[in-house]
């Protein structure tokens, strides 16, 4: 029973970070924040689905695959929003800055 | 979703935000599949639609335009025919059974059989494995053949460029500046991915996976140390006349399996001569085969990934 | 309950990032919302796995983790590569 309590709120919470981070995704001004607004989200999100989800299936074989799930997650989803800026970075994108934001660069 | 995907698609001229499209229309019929519970072609469906053709189909850019050609005349005429072609393709459905309609013929022969009796003669938990690898090993014997000939289609037309002989020169330093966090993650990455490999090769028997979803995965390991250590450091890994040589064995390891079981008495592919009980024997040809169709298509991939590569790291 | 909030929340995420793909002026941006969309896939078959006592689509969003990363980094090296040649932001 109170388990349960501690997964759904687990859920709930990782429903709020995603629809967060997809908000921040679709609606910054520029390239850098809505970086910024994803990958910070994306973690914790996919930490509280996964970590939800273990409570759920109790001492198992699942319960590991769903933690490698995590680390892998945890591993890759970091190292591609870094490749990703610093590919961006490289191929001169500039970044916006305050007197871009008049005119939404 | 998928609709809006497609139309897009359809409009965007820059290919490789197309590309991209891509990867997210196959995930996105992944997802589908899912839902269908079709795990086994939802595996399938990412590991070939999201993962290796995304990554062909970009090394393939590479070396080829990268703005779609505007349409030079009137779209009507191909418009027309496609309507025609695509009238003619329902029109022709009209004559087919009804979807999903407990009176097909697939449902009253085939699939009631393999379902009924595959447990007994197979013996294997998973049906997919024992339809695929079993009572239908001629197609599936097919289309390693084809993957096989796509090999070779591939490495006659471009070729993998040779290892160099003066590593002062190497065109890839030139061209990729190492990402050093990338390369780190790679290393940690890469045994993870083998071992998940073997595990979804020989773990085909009992839940989704296989020799075709494996070799992928064994491919996509590969690819990323293609990627983040340049092409030469992958050459030297695996050369290609290896890769060549264990592409040609996949293959002739899943025939080698029929025509043993022709020697010893039974029909071409036909598994319950292979042991002296006939589910044990069923066993030991459904690994059989799966190692080589696994061999196959991840040298496969590997090949061709090569290939591209090399042919867009050539300086023009 | 638990599990339709789950899944429409997954599913409203991975609309905005497809239209954040769709919209997105800069080939990163379409990038960006791929990754996204790909780690909302992976979890939400982890949770329809969980849910539907079908665990053996967890390997399945192993698989797509997997997947997605190179997916992201192979797109990435072969656009630094072009643009190399190109010398031009795309637009």
């Amino acid at each position: 029973m109170i388990v349960d309590i501690i997964s759904t709120a687990l859920f709930m919470i990782g429903c709020l970070l995603g629809l967060t981070g997809a908000w921040g995704l679709l609606s910054f001004p520029d390239f850098y924040t809505r970086v910024h607004a994803a990958s910070i989200t994306d973690t914790l999100c996919a930490a509280c689905f996964v970590s939800g989800l273990m409570l759920q299936t109790g001492w198992s074989l699942v319960t590991v695959k769903l933690l490698m799930v995590l680390l892998l997650l945890w591993l890759t989803s970091p190292a591609s929003s870094h490749a990703l800026v610093r590919a961006a970075h490289h191929a001169g994108l500039r970044a916006m800055t305050w007197s871009f934001l008049g005119d939404r660069s | 979703m998928l609709c809006m995907t497609a139309l897009v698609v359809v409009y965007v001229r820059h290919l490789f935000s197309v590309v991209m499209l891509f990867g997210i229309y196959s995930l996105l019929s992944a997802l589908i599949f899912v839902v269908l519970d079709a795990a086994d072609v939802a595996f399938t469906e990412a590991a070939v639609g999201a993962g290796v053709s995304t990554v062909f189909m970009l090394a393939t850019l590479v070396s080829t335009g990268r703005q779609e050609k505007a349409p030079a005349h009137s779209p009507l005429l191909p418009l027309a025919v496609v309507t025609v072609t695509g009238a003619a393709l329902i029109w022709g459905t009209l004559d087919m059974p009804h979807f999903g309609d407990p009176g097909n013929p697939v449902h009253v022969h085939v699939a009631d059989r393999y379902i009924q009796e595959s447990p007994d003669e197979i013996g294997i938990p998973n049906m997919v494995t024992s339809v695929l690898a079993s009572y239908r090993g001629y197609d599936t014997m097919g289309e390693v053949i084809v993957i096989f000939t796509a090999l070779v289609g591939v490495l006659s037309l471009l070729g993998v460029r040779e290892r160099r002989e003066n590593p002062v020169h190497r065109t890839g330093e030139r061209h990729s500046r190492p990402y050093p966090v990338l390369q780190v993650m790679a290393l940690l990455l890469i045994p993870f991915i083998l071992v998940f490999a073997l595990y979804v090769q020989f773990h085909g028997d009992f839940g989704p996976g296989g020799g075709f979803q494996a070799g992928v995965i064994f491919a996509a390991a590969i690819i990323l140390y293609t990627l983040t250590f340049g092409l030469d450091d992958a050459t030297a890994l695996l050369p290609v006349k290896l890769i060549c040589m264990l592409a040609a064995a996949g293959v002739l390891l899943y025939g080698g399996t029929g025509v043993v079981s022709m020697l010893l008495g039974g029909n071409y592919l036909d598994y319950d001569v292979l042991a002296h009980d006939p589910v044990h024997g069923q066993h030991y040809g459904i690994l059989v085969i799966e190692l080589g169709v696994g061999i196959t298509v991840s040298t496969v991939m590997i090949a061709i990934f090569l290939a591209l590569v090399s042919r867009a790291e050539r300086p023009r | 309950m638990v599990l339709a909030i789950t899944i429409g929340a997954l599913l409203a995420i991975m609309l905005l990032a497809l239209a954040r793909a769709l919209a997105g002026p800069k080939v990163y941006d379409r990038i960006l919302a791929m990754n996204m969309f790909g780690t909302k896939t992976v979890l939400l078959i982890a949770v329809y796995g969980i849910f539907t006592d079908s665990p053996s689509l967890v390997d399945l969003s192993i698989f797509y983790a997997l997947i997605n990363f190179i997916g992201v980094i192979a797109v990435l090296k072969f656009i630094e590569r072009v643009e190399e040649y190109d010398e031009v932001v795309e637009r």
